[in-house]
């Protein structure tokens, strides 16, 4: 990987072409106890790009992207070793780490609509950062539903249950919240797993135009999705880094570890 | 196929002997609910009346109605919830929504075990000795509630806690993820889909608050005051200690009279049980999720 | 809300600010957690203040040897007062001993017939009659021993009290029945269902199931259920206040009046002088009730966590 001057977010020379780095992870170890999930991973995910993680379960990708948002603070067990610079800034010494956590969307596997109307599923985080104009709110709802290709379907009905809707369409309303504050990074842990296939697509297609408005990381274990999506692709296996590059080439270029190809090509996993 | 053995009939007609010997136990158990309830409706039936809910009574007590008493019962379950169900509710949030799962937790759910087991005449004790004595409150429906109010804080404590377990934890991950803070999440989140729940548990407190007597007995209710209650620092009369007082202390009440106060007091109980267990039914048939 | 930040450090560092809402989540944090703390604080403040107001009759009077062998028990009397709770405690024990021989059999019946054979409908409505058996206030049972019981137990045995062991047994049990049964559900509804079907596989009707596999495996849970009805019993107040007769006896047979340590403070303490040995012993007592209801309801809390976490 590359060498990162100290602190700041400035490309070396060969990658100047290339977009500042939104986040910046170095020598990132995650234990649960003494069980280790993820050991010295490094790597840069840089501004509007579709960094794709693959790799069998286990593998520690949830358990990434949970230290990423910080939200392994609810979990006692779980202990962090290592930097993640999000904006150059250590994510383990935030004083606020709500404000983070606004900044940084999150879908998870399975779909969570909250018990509240599809209009105040999306409408809940801009009201706790204080939006309270009505106009203002519909027009967030309204952007964020589009967004998430959900909006046409539920439009006449923002007032029913988001609970209540269907599997597919919570998922989206999922994205649909996450967007809601404008993040500047959205993680997906293997979004489609509860979600059908035309769905899968039409978020697929989504996350391609997101791409222009903010940073994506996809954690995938179809390793198609991650060659369908990401520009780079980072391998996950054991808690270990395999392989981290350009997506096309762990399909058809050089790669350095032959776990990958065997992965990549369905030997495992 | 099976040829039905000897063996085979024998354990079935066990079966259905002891099915029916727990059935009658289970009969037994209950039948004495209704018998009393029964007893108590046809011999305190007559005495029921408009004029016997909203009078003094008279005649050492021997006569009129209830009302004084009635309305301090009302006073002392009134106060004693004001104090029990905020601190129940944070108690409980701590527990089920900050706290995680160690010996200090651990101290706290056996102290809540003991607040529900230490016998109610303790309580009174401890009434007496902290809020009637020490902290200068005198006999008076502050110090009675204030001892109601511990005493039952268990059952707020308990019912609030389990509703907001039953909300699923994704919810709250889902909050958490959008820069929710811990509060924010329980107040937008938690709390509106568990406060129907807390609901049904605070009714149950005051059904559970209302009938005890001797938690009251020497902090702040009283044989007979012919004032009714101002303020907190008033003693008061209350329908159990009053049950108690004509059943046993006063010479010459008609037999009846008896009947009707505790019909009243157990009408009281027993419809705000129902009303909480309705209540509960009710919510298992409304999902939201 | 807007889009695109600027210069990312700086405007970050702007961002971690701790803002309102911070503060609001760290305020509700200290507020819920005096909550939590409070049932220690009030477990504790029991036991202080209930020793503060006994504890000069502790170091003046006290002598262990004549407060719990002596069954007599005079503290009104001016020249030589007595402090024997002998006898209160054998009031005690006889109507606690007499309400679980009630209480046991019917309690445990009755969870094994709601758990293990009723169901749907009947289920719920037997479990509602419970809860409200169990709503009924102290008072209203002691009226009832009082007015129903009394001649009733008269009548039938043809003695000339009806106030007495029998009478407050039969009422204590039937009022700690609601609370055992429903704990021993609880521990019968633990026992997983693989238990039950592995039993049935074999060709074991529901009975034998039941008795050789369910019951021994809820046992520690029925077991905490017996000892939290035993402290209910030992505990209640003004039902045996009303029910014994409240005369010091040791009790010879079951037609006895006996008097109950907690009914003697609730009788008690509203004769006595604030800071007199009367009131005083009357405290004792009140370390003595706490001390062992706090035992009894710590071993039954083991006993249950036990098989939970089993």
């Amino acid at each position: 990987m590359v060498a990162s001057i100290q602190g700041a977010a400035i490309p070396p020379a060969a990658q100047t072409e290339q977009a500042p780095v939104k986040l910046e992870v170095r020598d990132l170890t995650i234990r649960y106890g003494n069980q280790p999930a993820l050991s010295n991973v490094s790597l840069d995910i840089r501004e509007h790009e579709i960094f794709g993680i693959i790799g069998p379960a286990n593998a520690g990708k949830t358990s990434f992207l949970k230290t990423v948002n910080r939200m392994n603070t609810f979990n006692a067990n779980m202990h962090v070793d290592g930097e993640i610079l999000f904006n150059g800034l250590d994510v383990r010494h935030l004083k606020n780490v709500y404000a983070l956590r606004s900044r940084i969307g999150v879908v998870f596997p399975l779909p969570v609509g909250l018990p509240m109307t599809v209009y105040d599923n999306v409408a809940l985080a801009p009201r706790l950062s204080g939006i309270k104009d009505k106009a203002d709110l519909d027009i967030i709802v309204e952007r964020c539903l589009g967004r998430a290709a959900l909006w046409d379907e539920v439009k006449d009905r923002l007032d029913s249950l988001g609970s209540l809707l269907s599997g597919g369409q919570q998922q989206r309303l999922t994205i649909a919240r996450a967007l809601s504050q404008e993040p500047e990074v959205l993680m997906l842990d293997e979004f489609s797993i509860a979600v059908d296939p035309v769905t899968t697509m039409r978020i697929e297609d989504v996350l391609k135009e997101l791409k222009e408005e903010m940073t994506i990381i996809l954690v995938t274990n179809l390793v198609q999705q991650a060659r369908r999506l990401a520009g780079r692709t980072a391998f996950f296996l054991n808690g270990e880094c395999v392989e981290i590059g350009e997506t096309e080439d762990l399909f058809t270029g050089e790669i350095k570890d032959r776990r990958t190809r065997d992965y990549v090509e369905g030997r495992f996993g | 196929m099976f040829e039905t053995s000897e063996l085979n009939i024998k354990n079935q007609r066990v079966q259905r002997l002891f099915k029916i010997l727990f059935l009658l136990m289970t009969m037994l158990l209950i039948a004495p609910v209704l018998l009393i309830l029964g007893t108590l409706i046809v011999k305190g039936g007559s005495v029921i009346s408009i004029d016997f809910l909203f009078t003094s009574p008279t005649d050492g007590m021997t006569a009129g109605g209830i009302f004084p008493a009635l309305l301090g019962t009302v006073w002392l379950v009134a106060v004693a919830l004001l104090i029990s169900v905020p601190l129940g509710i944070a108690a409980a949030i701590y527990l089920s929504e900050y706290a995680g799962e160690n010996w200090f937790t651990r101290i706290i759910n056996l102290a809540i075990i003991n607040l529900a087991g230490v016998p109610s005449i303790v309580h009174a004790l401890f009434g007496v000795g902290a809020f009637v004595l020490f902290f200068k409150f005198g006999t008076s429906i502050l110090a009675a509630s204030l001892t109601l109010a511990i005493m039952t804080l268990p059952v707020v404590i308990v019912a609030t806690r389990e509703s907001l377990q039953a909300v699923p934890f994704a919810f709250r991950e889902a909050c958490w993820n959008m820069g929710a803070t811990r509060w924010q999440t329980i107040r937008r989140v938690v709390l509106p889909n568990a406060v129907s729940g807390i609901l049904t548990g605070v009714i149950l407190e005051v059904s559970r608050t209302a009938g005890e007597t001797a938690p009251i007995m020497f902090t702040g209710a009283v044989f007979f005051t012919p004032f009714l209650p101002q303020g907190i620092f008033d003693q008061t009369m209350a329908m159990s200690l009053h049950l108690f007082v004509v059943s046993t202390q006063v010479p010459g009440v008609p037999e009846n009279l008896p009947y009707g106060v505790a019909l009243v007091l157990i009408a009281m109980v027993l419809i705000m049980n129902s009303l909480s267990i309705a209540f509960r039914i009710y919510l298992r048939g409304k999902k939201k999720w | 809300m807007s889009g695109q930040p600027m210069t990312k450090t700086a405007d970050m560092a702007a961002f971690d600010r701790r803002n309102a809402d911070w503060y609001i989540d760290k305020l509700v944090q200290v507020l819920v957690f005096i909550g939590g703390i409070s049932a220690i604080i009030f477990v504790v403040g029991i036991f202080a203040f209930v020793t503060k107001e006994g504890f000069g009759f502790i170091l003046d009077r006290f002598d262990f040897q004549e407060f719990f062998t002596s069954p007599y028990w005079y503290p009104a009397d001016e020249d030589a007062p007595e402090y024997g709770i002998l006898a209160l405690i054998a009031g005690t024990a006889s109507v606690t001993g007499l309400a679980m021989l009630v209480a046991i059999p019917f309690s445990l019946g009755t969870a094994v017939y709601i758990a293990e054979f009723a169901s749907g409908k009947t289920r719920e409505t037997l479990k509602v009659l419970v809860e409200l058996l169990a709503a009924i206030p102290s008072v209203v049972w002691g009226f009832i021993g009082l007015s129903i019981m009394n001649p009733l137990i008269i009548e039938l045995f043809d003695v000339p009290v009806g106030l007495n062991v029998l009478n407050a047994g039969i009422i204590l049990g039937l009022m700690a029945a609601p609370i055992m049964t429903s704990i021993a559900e609880d521990a019968l509804k633990a026992v997983p269902d693989r238990y039950r079907e592995a039993a049935e596989a074999m060709g074991a009707t529901r009975w034998q199931v039941i008795y050789k596999t369910v019951l021994p495996a809820a046992k520690n849970g029925l077991l905490g259920a017996v000892l939290l009805g035993v402290g209910r019993g030992f505990g209640e107040t003004m039902a045996v206040l009303m029910a014994t007769g409240h005369s010091i006896n040791m009790p010879g047979s079951v037609f006895d009046s006996v008097r109950a340590l907690t009914a003697t403070i609730a009788a008690e303490l509203g004769e006595t002088a604030v800071g007199s040995d009367h009131y005083q012993v009357l405290f004792t007592i009140g370390i003595f009730l706490f001390l062992i209801t706090f035992v009894i309801n710590l071993t039954a809390d083991l006993i249950v966590r036990g098989i939970r976490k089993g």
